[in-house]
């Protein structure tokens, strides 16, 4: 049984390369159980996706607003 | 110089290659990127040399950057490992080298016991309205406080890896660590980020 840093270990490493099916399996059992784990995995795209709007975004800091990103929180 | 401007025409503001080469911005980030350089190295002529590489590194990617705070965020961490390389570099001639080829630089405590699984303070919480906060500018000026507290390697493989998109072949290359020691890093990076983000963001309710 995967624990919870091996489990979010694989899933940054999602955004970096293909995992195999049994790596998939493995998350996927892992966060039938743990719901920090769940959020983890929503978080840490959500992470990046605003790591590219606040390199992209056109208006500073008074916040222009963009349009919205589709919500990934599912 | 260069700043003639003819009757009739408005400066371009806020085309995203321009932060560079709009003079005030440049000078007033120059000198604060000094100060801060001389204060770690304690010495001006290689603090000097520092900002310059750093400047002339950040110019290469500048099209990437619409947002000033971002270029900053980003120069600084180019510039903070540039002078952690000088700090090591020194270091050698009275300390035992190093192992090379890994970046490590997480001195903070985990947020997983030692079977691997979160404490129950550092468990991650669903976030309230992820969506809303994009737009709030608030939260942007946390989102940069966050990325600049992240300890330096994380940082600037983080800013390469999600700012500007490199993939981990060029990083590694760049940064010259292996694919591996690449992943561990963005992995602490994600923990730490995330963790910054709910405990200063998202554990309240985002003002609104």
């Amino acid at each position: 049984m995967m624990n919870c840093e091996q489990a979010t270990r694989l899933m940054s490493d999602s955004r970096e390369r293909e995992l195999s099916i049994r790596e998939r399996a493995a998350i996927k059992m892992h966060n039938l159980m743990c719901s920090g784990c769940r959020n983890f995995n929503v978080q840490v795209e959500q992470v990046g996706q605003m790591a590219r709007r606040f390199a992209r975004e056109n208006d500073e800091v008074t916040g222009e607003p963009a349009e919205k990103e589709k919500d990934n929180n599912n | 110089m260069g700043d003639t401007i003819l009757p009739g025409e408005t400066k371009v503001e806020k085309s995203p290659a321009n932060h560079l080469t709009d003079s005030v911005f440049l000078e007033d980030l120059r000198q604060q990127m000094l100060k801060f350089a001389v204060l770690q190295l304690d010495n001006e002529a290689q603090a000097e040399d520092a900002v310059q590489e750093a400047l002339m590194g950040a110019l290469k990617n500048v099209a990437s950057f619409e947002r000033k705070a971002a270029l900053k965020t980003w120069v600084f961490a180019i510039l903070k490992h540039k002078i952690t390389d000088l700090l090591r570099y020194r270091q050698r001639w009275v300390d035992v080298e190093k192992p090379q080829g890994t970046m490590d630089d997480d001195s903070s405590p985990s947020v997983f016991d030692t079977r691997g699984f979160w404490h129950q303070a550092d468990r991650p919480n669903r976030w309230a309205q992820p969506v809303e906060a994009i737009d709030d500018a608030q939260f942007w000026r946390v989102f940069e406080a966050c990325l600049e507290h992240l300890p330096p390697a994380q940082g600037r493989v983080f800013m390469m890896r999600e700012f500007i998109e490199l993939d981990s072949d060029e990083i590694c290359q760049s940064v010259e660590i292996s694919t591996t020691n690449l992943h561990v890093l963005l992995h602490r990076a994600r923990l730490r980020l995330r963790q910054c983000l709910e405990v200063h963001w998202f554990a309240e309710e985002a003002p609104s």
